[in-house]
Order: C-alpha cells, then structure tokens, then sequence
C-alpha cells in the first residue's frame, strides 16, 4: 500500500503541471483556445470579441484579461466559467498591456493614438492617458512596480514612464520597429525586441544606455527573415529564449554573456512566449501555421505542436 | 567585434545618452525643416468610374508622415515643419524649387513627371541639396540619367516587372501575351516587361498595340463591341496569361472574361505588381491603412505610399543620425547605417549605384494580396531584394 501512495505521489511530481491550462488569442479566429497543459488536448474555445491580442493573467489567476483591438476595449474572462465576465474601457484599439504588480493597474498601449491609457481595473476607471511614440506595442512594470516601459513601433524607442507621475522620464532609441519589452527579474535590465532591426537590446535600468546588443545569424535563412518579437527570461537570468518570427525559430540566449547558444526550431511566424508554472516547458504561438510548439526548457528540444485557432497571437499559463 | 560593430556600439550609446539627458538639457528645440513640391499634372482620367484619381494623392501620405515624425520629434525636442508648393507647369514647378533653395531649404520631397525632376535636380543651386523621389517610376532616372542628388522611393518600372515575372516563373506560368497601351508610359512599362521576361526565362509569343479607343463602349451596347474586340486581339495565340500594359487605366480593366481562351490577366490589371495595394495588411500595414482612410477618407495609394516613404525617411535619418542639420541628414541617409521600417517585413534601404529604395514589391489584385516578391529561391550574394531591378553589375548609372 505504501508503495502505492508513493507511486501516486511520484506521478504526481513527476507531472507538475497536471492542473495548468495554457490560454492563447486568436488574432484572426476572435477566439481564446484552451488547452489542458497535462494532456495537450485543447479543451475549449472561446469565443471573445474582435481581434483579441494581448492577453495576461490577473494575479489571483481567476481571470483572463484580454485586449480585444477591433471591440476597442478590454474583456475579462472568468476561468471558472470561461465567460466573459466584465468588459473594461481601454481607449482604441488596445493592443498590448501590462498589469500593475499589485494587480491593480492595467498599462494598455492603444496602437493607432499613439498613447498610453492607464487603466483603474478594480473601479474600471481610465486614470489617464500618456502621449508617447508612433504606434506603441510592448509594454513591461518593472517588478518594484515604479517604472513602465512601453516601446512604439514607428518611433522606434523604449519609452520610461513614472507609474507614479504618469510622465515620460527617459527615452532610448532602440532598433527599427521594437515589439516585447521584458524586465528581468531582478529588475535590473529590461530587454526589447527590434522585428525590422533584427535585434534584442538589452537595456541598463538604472542609466537607460543600451548595455548589449544581441543578433541573430541562422544559415541558410535570409536576414530580412530573422525578426525578433516575444521575450522570455528564466528567472535567475541565465537564459533567455526570443521568438523570431519567420525566421521560424526560437533563438536559445545565455543571459549572462549574450551569446546565442541554439536555435530551436517551431512552427511558421513564431510571436510570443510564455513559460510554464514550473519554468521546465516554454509555449509559443505559430501565426501562420496556426498551432502552438512546446519547447522542453532543459533539453531544449520541441516535443510537441498543438493545433489552435486562426492567426494565434498571445499565450499565458494559469495554474 | 569588428571596429565598424564597436563604432556603431558606441555611437549608438552615445546617441542613447543624448536622447536620455535631451529633455533635461535642451531646453530649446530645434527645427527641422523639408519641403513638399508638387507639380500638378492633368490626371488621366481612366475610363471607368469606379475609382476618381485623388486629387490629393501623395501629399495625404508626406502628411501622415509628418505625423508620425512629429510624435516622435516631441520626444527629442525636435520641431518638424513640412513646406507644401504645388505648380500646375513645368516652368512653375521650376521657379518653386529655385525659390526654395534660394530660401535654404535643402531637402526636397519631389511629386513631378521625370523631365521636371531631372531640371529640378540639375538646377545649379541644387547641388548640394537632396530631391527625394516621391512618385515617378521611370527606370531611366535610376539609369543613364540618374542623379547624385536624387534618391527613389518607389520600385521602379524594372522592379515592378521583375516583381511580376518571378511569380509568373513560379507558378510555370511561361508563355505570355503583350496588349500594350499607346501611352509613352505604357511603352517604357512594356519594355520593362519584356526585359524582366527574358531575364527569368519567360516567353513573349505575342506582343500586340491596344488600338481600340473605347470611346462610349460603357453606355448602351458598347459591352459587345469591346468582348468581340477582346476576342478577335487574343485569338489563334497558344498562351498561359495576358500581360496588360495601361497605364491610363483606358482598356485593362476590360480584357478579363473577355479573351477567346481562359487566360488570366496580369500587368497593370487584373494581378498587378505594387508598392503599396489597399488590400494590404501585413507586418502592421493595418494600422497606416486605417489612418489614411480616417484622414483622407479614402484608401492608401502607392504614391501616398511613396511621399509617406520620403518623408519618414527624412524622419529616421534626423532621429538616427541624432541632428536636424540637412547635411547630416543627407549623410546619414546616404551612409551604411540608414534602415526604413515601412510595413513590408524587411528594412530597406537605398542602394548605393543608383539611390533606389531596396524593398519587397506586392503582388495584388482588386481585392486581395496574391503574393510578394521577392519570391522565395531567387537568391542573390547580398540581398534578395537585389534581384528586383537594375542590379550593381548592370547599372547604367554612373555617378
């Protein structure tokens, strides 16, 4: 008898993330597919309103907030019913946002205006709006919560913003057409994409000064191919992944020394990432071959690719 | 790390420095400053009524431009100003541009015809300005009379009938048929086919004028009159499209259905080479096709495409180069480093043998993006947007 317990509770180590379900936008298929993280097997799908993009989780996992563009504001779905549940003001054509650490903020890039609207979610108030670059997308807080960095896509910039003043500190010049922004855990860097640049800049948080730089050479794949887009960062900063669009690949980065050690190979138009509650599986959403790949964090090898809906954009774990 | 990389690293550090401290230590602005000259030609008026030609058509998109640039100017304290002429002739156009340079202006957005572009850029005082090729396609501007004081935003002809001809290659789709148009545009635009059919290998087994002037074929029976026409022009020739050249829009909206076998219809109609199509939504190109309709109320066209191009390269050259000095712009656009992110998933960039702007051509029908070029397997040393176009070892420009 005893052997069985330990039987069953080694089973249940063994697969940790038996409970998660993994939630991904459909860009195009204004839909939230579900998919059960033990199995693999999608389990619903959602319809939402249209042309859901960003999506994030709110710190009590209960529910999916996400930016419907086209609907022109925010929805939030329930994850014990899968219901939209409220529906949020976001300014037009919200695209990408970014949730306060307490949980209490939403920072929501809205594409066409060229601003920031900063979002009251529990009274479902807009506080305010803050002008930034031409067409602003990736949007990070830092983890003390204080700063927010939000990138414009035509301006090419890293915009900081004071989440207590709402104003515009800093302003560092990426390369062409930047997309992510990603904090590192301790805070002490915040890393952007550049989709026509090509690159990764690795900014310093303290002097806002581009630190590194980081390119990407895959043989065999033209350069106009390789367009960096989602970022995702262990938390000891010891490795990074980056989504490289057409290039078809995630590119596999030492964190610490910049060097790109691997590039794993995933489905068509790879956007953006998302780690798994125990950090050992990373997910990716395929825009154009319509599937989700799932990267085996230690092996660094892609066991599997899961079928989801049309044009899938965000992707984000609940446990 | 190469010196060149380690130069760039530092510059680009330098810059980051610049703009970080930029709103602390310059309490004043500085302006940049570029001007707008357009030359008014009667629009050919094509012969259906589907689609006015804008009358605004170019300058809406160097405004949209100015948009942008201006958000991005606020935050570097840049002030941008856009100095719009128009001229209904040559001569007009002429006196504006000398006008201009005697008043300073060293950066020139051009809308003109060839002839008027090539006075403009020979003008003396024009030396050491930049005139930025907003619209005009003629490959000879980019050949035997090209100009170092000329850049070009648009594809050319040749890029344009390359563009076409490598889709056409891909799908084997190999023996073609001319109906050219009786334009001087319509005969530059076919040689420009002809040769980009040799050069991937295509077949013309046909090459025919257009001579029917349709006159009122649109009211009452005129439809039969121009299906016989149709017919009898296509008739006893073995071939796999027909390759329309009408420029003015007069007859090649009128050939589809209309040919004696089921051929499609490529060139100037039916599947039709493009920078810039209204059906267009790719790497982001939604977003300034939702803004042109909001401020035109109409679509984007490819020469408001090509004055938005002019204008925000400018744009990139003064917030890269880090100065509004004209002639550090002009450098900086000219120099390694320029990159123009235009919706087209590719930085372009200029080439340096005849300052042409490297970029993808669309491939587009009334109401879809069939394909963009460069096609995947055309491969080239250095990009494989070279192989659209008047390529380094066959330039004719030599400046």
């Amino acid at each position: 008898m005893p052997y069985v317990i330990a039987f069953a509770l080694a089973l249940l180590l063994a697969t940790p993330a038996w409970a998660e379900r993994i939630f991904v936008s459909n860009e195009k298929g204004n839909s939230i597919t579900v998919v059960d993280a033990a199995t693999l097997k999608v389990t619903n799908t959602v319809r939402v309103g249209a042309r859901p993009r960003g999506i994030l989780l709110s710190n009590d996992g209960k529910s999916l907030y996400i930016c419907t563009s086209d609907a022109d504001h925010i929805e939030v779905m329930d994850l014990a019913t899968l219901k939209v549940a409220r529906i949020l003001p976001s300014g037009p054509d919200p695209e990408l946002f970014a949730l306060s650490p307490d949980g209490e903020m939403l920072y929501i890039a809205n594409e066409n205006n060229n601003i920031v609207t900063v979002l009251d979610v529990p009274r479902g108030q807009v506080v305010t709006e803050v002008p930034v670059g031409v067409e602003p997308e990736g949007m990070a807080v830092s983890p003390d919560g204080r700063v927010l960095v939000t990138t414009s896509e035509t301006t090419s910039m890293a915009h900081f913003i004071d989440t207590a003043s709402h104003e515009v500190v800093g302003n560092v010049l990426v390369d062409t057409r930047p997309r992510a922004a990603k904090f590192t855990a301790d805070g002490a860097q915040v890393w952007v994409s550049a989709e026509i640049g090509g690159t990764v800049s690795v900014i310093d948080t303290a002097s806002r000064t581009v630190a590194h730089r980081i390119r990407f050479n895959i043989p065999g794949v033209p350069k106009e191919s390789i367009q960096p887009v989602g970022i995702a960062i262990t938390p000891d900063r010891k490795t990074a992944f980056v989504a490289l669009g057409p290039a078809n690949r995630v590119a596999v980065v030492d964190a610490q020394t910049y060097e790109v050690k691997r590039y794993l190979l995933v489905g068509q138009r790879v956007w953006n990432l998302a780690f798994s509650g125990d950090g050992k599986r990373i997910y990716t959403t395929n825009g154009v071959s319509n599937d989700m790949s799932v990267i085996d964090v230690d092996a660094l090898r892609v066991t599997k690719s899961v079928p989801v809906g049309q044009l899938p954009w965000g992707v984000v774990v609940a446990p | 790390m190469g010196f060149a990389r380690r130069a760039a690293c530092l510059l680009a550090m330098c810059l980051t420095i610049y703009l970080t401290w930029a709103p602390q230590s310059r309490a004043q602005g500085v302006v940049v400053e570029l001007a707008y000259l357009r030359l008014a030609v009667p629009a050919v008026v094509p012969t259906s009524l589907l689609d006015p030609p804008p009358t605004d058509e170019g300058v809406q998109g160097a405004q949209m431009a100015m948009e942008d640039n201006r958000t991005t100017g606020r935050l570097l304290l840049q002030e941008w100003r856009l100095k719009e002429v128009e001229a209904t002739t040559e001569d007009g156009a002429i006196e504006a541009a000398r006008a201009l340079l005697a008043a300073g202006q060293r950066l020139i957005v051009a809308e003109m015809p060839a002839a008027a572009l090539l006075r403009v850029a020979d003008l003396p005082e024009a030396r050491d300005a930049l005139i930025l090729n907003a619209t005009a396609e003629d490959d000879r501007l980019r050949g035997q009379d090209c100009r170092r004081n000329v850049l070009h935003m648009l594809p050319s002809r040749a890029m344009l009938a390359d563009a076409l001809m490598q889709f056409l290659a891909v799908k084997r789709w190999r023996n073609l048929m001319l109906a050219v148009g009786l334009q001087p545009e319509d005969r530059d635009y076919a040689e420009a086919m002809r040769r980009a059919a040799r050069k991937f290998g295509l077949k013309v087994v046909a090459d025919k004028p257009w001579t029917l002037d349709q006159g009122a074929q649109r009211t009452d029976t005129g439809h039969v009159s121009i299906a016989a026409e149709a017919a009898r022009f296509t008739q006893g020739v073995t071939y796999d499209v027909l390759v329309v050249v009408d420029t003015a829009g007069a007859f090649g909206d009128d050939l589809a259905y209309r040919t004696t076998e089921p051929r499609p219809v490529a060139g100037t109609h039916g599947l039709f080479p493009t920078a810039w199509a209204r059906s267009f939504e790719q790497w982001g190109a939604t977003q300034p096709q939702l803004r042109m309709l909001k401020r035109a109320g109409r679509p984007m066209t490819a020469r408001d495409f090509g004055a938005w191009m002019a204008v925000r390269a400018v744009g990139e050259a003064a917030t890269r180069g880090g100065s509004a000095d004209p002639a550090r712009i002009l450098a900086y656009l000219r120099g390694p480093d320029f990159e123009l992110a235009a919706y087209k998933g590719a930085a372009l960039t200029f080439r340096p043998w005849d300052g042409q702007l490297r970029q993808p051509v669309l491939l587009a029908d009334a109401r879809s993006l069939v394909s963009v070029s460069p096609q995947p397997g055309f491969l080239h040393e250095r990009s494989e947007l070279d192989t659209l176009g008047f390529d380094q070892p066959e330039t004719q420009c030599h400046m």
